[in-house]
């Protein structure tokens, strides 16, 4: 493919509630965080893509209230409704088509000013499943156990990716959640739907995130070193639950198998350094690991037992800290994404991996990670 | 450099107040069989598809996978993407965007709605600032008959003059049988429609519909495989460049006015009334469809109705405008656009039947929403250089 690279990153502090900030308010200053990443001004910016959904903001066209925020004027502009990541796809398109040399995409999230339980019960099937009161939260724990009973995963296994996730946090100064905790402290947490419990699943979050993408005349204007965009992927499953097997995720696999064909990635577990993928939930990354292709289906009980997802381990998972440690939902799939950015960069602070070259990034649409997007990020163009 | 697009397939659905007979999926799946069948296409030949509407309209989040049993969607990559009332031209050029990257050659871009499951007007408030514009700007009418009586008051256009354009474009309607309302109005019988807010009455005003529309984009190394008449997409661009009602300036429609001296500027557009042979605008009032084509460039500032009245933009005259019978005559809001850009496709490829521009070769298809923003593709049968 031909040359796309992230030029500038800008997040927000990942928090419960901001009270004080509206939307465009965060949105506004990821905008200026990202550009003064790149050293870029908003007059070089050729066109703007947005991130947005008007359930969660509880706004119709939620994308009108941000417009002036992300300095869209004057500009191209669209809005992907979807986890941020997409909308990074679609503006490395827009650079891809020869129409751009730079998009701005931002994406933000007030999940404090939500009710999540009503917001994602919305997105089952009016007809013949929403009365069932199916939510993120009810929906997760049906795949939890369909994926455990079937690949003999344990509570504990799933536990121990909280506590490896959250400990990554306390090195991520914008993270929501570091936390200090033990596999018994996740174990003892509340049960919200079995075998989901409290500290297995992500929090409540506001925040927002802003990358800038170039091409390859423009990033060299950038005082960033460019980390180049090397494979996508995105794909989704059926619909229906009942439709599909919740244990395994064919369309994460189909996703993944194209960004690694673009990326020339052959070995996922050899050629990737460092892995953000979209924990929402605790198994998630577990499941979403075997997906990947980073170990068989039903490996990756095996993989958190042995520590290869530890900072210090053959595939660091979540170095950031994950969804679990802040999820603000739209804006996560950027999230992993910047710090896989960040560490390619080689400028993730005090969580830095060692010679980090190939990072992935992953980010979901709909029920029970249906629709996934897969994204390579790289030192070499 | 990206690829060249074209437009090989279009498929609609017929659009009603309410189609009770159909659910959501199935209306999506009437319009992607369509735009198949026309395309000669099957299922398993898409790469990706792009799917946009208005979420609080049906009440369903997360469309993009909702929809895949009526998109085709499994085991397919799929994109949500939406603007408000620019969603089907901003799906359009997601479509476009998605070809033009190079990573895919056959993209199918739906818009739909299904306004008959909601409250239209109780979910479009809810798209202004709660606090400074809610209270003023609530609903698509107000700032329509805002910027109405904007124009009336700097042109001296009357009344009168905008029913001509709400009688045309229901007659242009006449000839197309997926439209919502086709109906044989004069100007009186609009004068006497009950008033909804000054001075926008009943028939100056879009319905709300029922309705969905697709369309196959294909790169340049598949498009003419298959079909010999491709409609190139000449270019498109769009402006958002408002977030309040309170920001625009009520002489013109700006986005509108910058979006189109933009693209006319690169494909050398000089004299829009001569070249381009056919418009479909996305006027959703009559008094948006004298105004607008003075933002256009079709008319000076004041002139349109004197345009209008010529008959040049009726069918025979020389730019005939809405040959659909535009958004006056069928709303569907998430498809709209997407219906302005399928129509000027059927007028490149000639096979708009009924209501067929003979000839046509350049045609602008626009889309209006959001907070006064403008979208605009256009689309011809000359492949681009």
């Amino acid at each position: 493919m031909d040359r796309v690279a992230i030029v500038g990153v800008g997040q927000t502090k990942y928090e419960r509630r901001k009270k004080a900030e509206t939307f465009a308010d965060m949105v506004y200053e990821v905008t200026v965080k990202a550009l003064e990443d790149a050293g870029l001004t908003i007059k070089d910016i050729g066109n703007v893509v947005t991130v947005s959904n008007d359930f969660w903001d509880g706004r119709t066209i939620s994308s009108m209230a941000i417009q002036d925020a992300c300095g869209s004027r004057h500009k191209d502009i669209s809005t992907v409704e979807g986890d941020g990541l997409f909308g990074v796809f679609y503006g490395a398109m827009r650079i891809l088509s020869g129409s751009f040399a730079t998009t701005l995409v931002v994406a933000h999230m007030k999940g404090s000013e939500s009710r999540m339980n009503l917001i994602t019960n919305a997105m089952f099937d009016p007809i013949y499943s929403r009365m069932l009161g199916l939510d993120a939260i009810t929906s997760a724990a049906m795949q939890a156990r369909s994926y455990m009973d079937r690949f003999g995963i344990t509570e504990e296994q799933c536990a121990k990716v909280s506590v490896k996730n959250h400990g990554n946090a306390k090195r991520n100064p914008l993270a929501q959640l570091p936390m200090d905790i033990t596999v018994e402290d996740v174990m003892a947490s509340r049960m919200l739907s079995d075998p989901v419990k409290l500290l297995d699943a992500s929090p409540i979050t506001d925040g927002a995130a802003a990358v800038i993408l170039a091409n390859g005349q423009a990033a060299a204007k950038a005082k960033t070193t460019p980390v180049w965009l090397k494979g996508v992927g995105h794909c989704s499953d059926a619909y229906h639950l009942g439709d599909r097997d919740l244990s395994r995720s064919p369309a994460l696999a189909a996703a993944a198998k194209k960004a690694y064909a673009m990326a020339g990635i052959a070995k996922p577990l050899e050629q990737i350094d460092v892995a953000e993928v979209y924990d929402a939930f605790s198994y998630q990354e577990l499941m979403w690991l075997e997906g990947l292709g980073f170990c068989e289906e039903g490996g990756a009980g095996r993989l958190i037992d042995e520590g290869v997802t530890q900072m210090n381990g053959k595939l660091p998972v979540n170095p950031s800290g994950g969804c679990l440690s802040a999820h603000a939902v739209m804006v996560a799939g950027l999230a992993r994404l910047i710090e896989a950015t960040l560490q390619v960069r080689g400028a993730a602070g005090k969580r830095q991996l060692s010679g980090c070259r190939t990072a992935l990034a992953h980010g979901i649409n709909g029920p029970c990670g249906q629709s996934h997007c897969v994204m390579i990020v790289g030192q070499q163009a | 450099m990206g690829k060249r697009v074209a437009i090989v397939g279009t498929g609609q659905t017929h659009c009603r107040s309410a189609r009770k007979d159909v659910n959501g999926q199935e209306l999506i799946n009437e319009a992607v069989v369509r735009a198949l069948e026309d395309a000669e296409l099957r299922r398993d030949d898409i790469d990706a598809i792009v799917i946009g509407n208005m979420d609080h309209f049906e009440g369903i989040n997360y469309v993009d996978t909702w929809s895949v049993d009526g998109s085709g969607g499994f085991m397919k990559p799929i994109m949500k993407v939406t603007t408000g009332g620019t969603t089907g031209t901003t799906v359009a050029m997601a479509g476009y965007y998605h070809v033009a990257s190079g990573l895919f050659d056959k993209v199918l871009a739906i818009g739909w709605e299904k306004n008959s499951e909601s409250d239209t007007t109780g979910a479009i408030i809810t798209a202004f600032d709660p606090v400074l514009d809610r209270p003023t700007f609530g609903g698509a009418v107000g700032g329509l008959a805002a910027a109405a009586l904007r124009y009336m008051a700097m042109t001296g256009a009357t009344e009168r003059d905008a029913a001509m354009v709400a009688v045309r474009d229901r007659k242009h309607a006449l000839n197309n049988p997926y439209a919502h309302l086709q109906l044989d109005l004069t100007i009186d019988d609009v004068m006497k429609t009950p008033m909804i807010s000054y001075p926008i009455k009943y028939l100056d005003m879009c319905p709300r519909t029922d309705g969905a529309c697709a369309v196959v984009f294909a790169s340049e190394d598949v498009a003419t495989k298959i079909t010999q008449t491709p409609a190139w997409v000449q270019g498109t661009i769009n402006r958002h460049n408002y977030a309040l009602a309170c920001d625009p300036s009520w002489d013109s429609l700006e986005t509108l006015e910058e979006g189109s001296r933009i693209l006319y500027e690169r494909l050398g557009i000089k004299e829009p009334l001569k070249e381009f042979d056919v418009m479909e605008l996305y006027t959703p009032s009559s008094f948006a469809g004298l105004q607008w084509i003075e933002e256009l460039g079709l008319a000076k500032r004041g002139e349109a109705p004197k345009l209008v009245a010529s008959g040049a933009t009726n069918m025979g005259g020389e730019l005939p405008i809405n040959p659909s019978g535009g958004v006056l005559s069928s709303n569907p809001i998430g498809a709209t656009g997407l219906q302005r850009v399928a129509e000027c496709a059927l007028q490149i490829m000639g096979k708009a039947d009924k209501r067929q521009v003979p000839g046509a070769k350049l045609a602008l298809a626009t889309g209006f929403g959001g907070c006064f923003w403008s979208d605009i593709m256009a689309i011809g049968a000359r492949k681009p250089a």
